[in-house]
């Protein structure tokens, strides 16, 4: 059958009648060779290593020794460690406080820039700029903002006769909204622009005939444009919950998780103990209890926004 | 004129859709709404947007000022927004006195094959998944998916010590590879392929082209929007990647920009008019692409999120 023409150049034999049903009903195997070059790459890379790890995590294995089976006890000993409960602590926390901020901003900015046709081109630049730096760039630039005396955030607050001395990142209590701010600035114009594609993508004739009707703007923003965005405003809220818990690079490099360990995430942890203790196994193992919290709140998110469309189909 | 700037300024692309021409006259249709005269709704909606604009502006802007300072205004009390002295000395210093020129092509090097890369390895077998039926299909697909929900932090330690094993850190290989992994951008790419109509693939079947044909001279073709999407997507995050190439390369001659100047920062020490220039130098590049392609990054968003839909 069409096994056997894989490896011939013509499709013409196995195709058969094509006068019947389209190509893309018949077994075909050389759409597998399509899929292959990705395959090697996605188990070579991401099936091979999750699995390797998990194998790693039941080891005492150290940056090159393998060490030897211990069965769940680097996962006991993780759940036991209160520096992981610390570092998830302040991975949670991040993510409380900075979803609901990169959501709500995302979307009053999207809304403003719709409303504004002329110029568009440069709002849409001054608020997804920042989203196009490195991290480390970001990091740099907030650094130097929120130096005190000196910095732009000081400075900022002293014009307007404010001089409240505020230890941006050197308070504990501060570091993390700080931090929080800076994510804030640096990403907020990703959900900026998915919101904006989404109004965009609003059938105008609602709007007209809201108009006819009579009604206002704030009552075609809270009767038309508010309830249409729903299903982006899960999306948003999914994706940016993913990326919240996985934050690393503007903490690491902005307080290296200080002052003290006020604002260490989870990646940071597994990062020290993997990369600068050198072990290996138990950074494994914590970086799995990690994997397995993420993946209960996605699938719970997507219980509640994803399943949606499925079944609209 | 306010009239007539909307219809000019908001060609099909922005609307993030995908049928060039009627998503072009859509929402040229809005037109006539904005035709009501300016009131003064429409001012305060643009003096808002216009203050939260310099808001956002501000940052880069204090750090640029910075970086054209002599390395004594930087810390002045209080704080002086321009330099009274304009300056390229901490450019020149940067550029002369570090490897940012050779973080900067390895930048472009590895972000280059890594989006190349990418773009066919992901669209060859999206083109498996969404145009042909072989057996098991479904299951590598839905693998594949999952495959998305995987944090990349999470195979930071397994992925090293298989760098380790297969001698690659330090390597551009080594930088890249793994990045090669973008399930997400397959899923896009699958829902933008099952979306396209079947007659001239059909037609071309029964000209006895090949499967590969197909997918080369027929489907990429009529995917050229999405395609550019996808690269200039995987280019942006592939050039600001910190945390792999940050495990992966030790050796300052491997680093990409960002990495480099996290390395270069310590020794600088507080000289803030040079990491400054630094920043300014690694953000640029970036900065130049979204203004030549905005339409298509703007398009390469919305596919990632609107890509469910």
């Amino acid at each position: 059958m069409a096994v056997r023409s894989v490896a011939r150049p013509s499709r013409r034999d196995s195709s058969g009648s094509p006068a019947h049903g389209t190509p893309r009903r018949r077994r075909d195997w050389t759409g597998l060779l399509f899929v292959l070059p990705f395959l090697a790459f996605f188990v070579a890379f991401l099936v091979w290593p999750l699995l390797a790890g998990l194998g790693t995590a039941t080891t005492s294995a150290g940056l090159s020794n393998p060490g030897e089976f211990v069965g769940l006890d680097n996962f006991v000993d993780a759940l036991r460690d209160p520096d992981v409960w610390t570092s998830l602590g302040n991975t949670l926390w991040f993510t409380l406080l900075s979803t609901p901020l990169l959501v709500l901003v995302g979307l009053v900015l999207a809304l403003l820039v719709h409303q504004l046709t002329p110029g568009r081109w440069f709002w849409r630049l001054s608020f997804f700029a920042p989203f196009l730096l490195p991290s480390s760039v970001v990091a740099l630039i907030f650094v130097w903002i929120f130096q005190p005396d000196f910095g732009m955030a000081d400075g900022m607050l002293a014009a307007i006769g404010l001089n409240p001395n505020i230890g941006w990142l050197s308070d504990p209590s501060m570091a993390m909204f700080s931090i929080v701010l800076t994510t804030t600035w640096w990403t907020v114009g990703f959900n900026f622009l998915l919101y904006l594609a989404a109004l965009q993508s609003i059938p105008q004739e609602f709007y007209e005939a809201a108009a006819i009707d009579g009604a206002d703007g704030w009552r075609r923003l809270w009767s038309i444009t508010l309830p249409l965005l729903g299903r982006t405003t899960g999306l948003v809220v999914v994706l940016q919950l993913l990326a919240s818990l996985k934050v690393f690079d503007q903490i690491y490099l902005m307080t290296s998780g200080g002052p003290g360990d006020a604002t260490i995430p989870v990646i940071q942890y597994v990062y020290e103990i993997g990369f600068t203790n050198f072990r290996i196994g138990y950074a494994s193992a914590i970086s799995y209890l990690f994997f397995a919290l993420v993946l209960v709140i996605a699938l719970v998110q997507l219980r509640l926004f994803g399943n949606r469309k499925e079944s609209g189909r | 004129m306010t009239v007539d700037a909307p219809a000019v300024d908001r060609p099909a692309g922005d609307s993030g859709s995908e049928q060039p021409p009627p998503g072009g006259r859509e929402s040229g249709s809005t037109t006539p709404r904005r035709r009501r005269p300016i009131s003064l709704g429409t001012i305060a909606l643009f003096l808002v947007t216009a203050a939260l604009a310099v808001l956002w502006l501000m940052p880069l802007a204090w750090a640029l000022l910075t970086s054209l300072k002599p390395e004594g205004e930087t810390t002045a009390i209080p704080l002086r927004w321009l330099p009274t002295e304009w300056t390229l000395a901490a450019y020149e210093s940067v550029i002369g006195g570090s490897d940012v020129g050779l973080w900067m092509f390895n930048s472009i090097f590895t972000a280059t094959v890594t989006t190349v890369l990418v773009v066919l390895v992901s669209s060859m077998a999206a083109y498996g998944f969404a145009r042909t039926t072989f057996p098991g299909r479904k299951l590598l697909l839905a693998l594949t998916v999952m495959g998305i929900m995987v944090p990349p932090q999470v195979l930071i330690v397994p992925l090293f010590a298989e760098m380790v094993a297969l001698g690659l850190v330090d390597t551009y290989w080594g930088v890249i590879l793994p990045q090669v992994v973008a399930p997400a951008m397959v899923f896009i790419l699958v829902k933008f392929f099952q979306g396209l109509p079947h007659e001239l693939e059909e037609a071309a079947h029964m000209d006895g082209a090949s499967r590969w044909r197909i997918y080369w001279q027929i489907i990429m073709p009529l995917s050229r929007p999405v395609l550019a999407a996808v690269s200039i997507f995987t280019f942006i995050t592939t050039w600001n990647n910190f945390l792999w190439p940050f495990i992966v390369t030790t050796d300052p001659n491997a680093m990409t920009l960002p990495v480099g100047l996290i390395a270069v920062e310590g020794g600088y020490g507080l000289r803030y008019a040079e990491i400054m220039a630094a920043s300014m130098i690694a953000a640029l590049p970036l900065l130049i692409i979204f203004v030549l392609f905005q339409r298509q990054v703007v398009r390469g968003v919305a596919h990632t999120g609107l890509s469910g839909q």
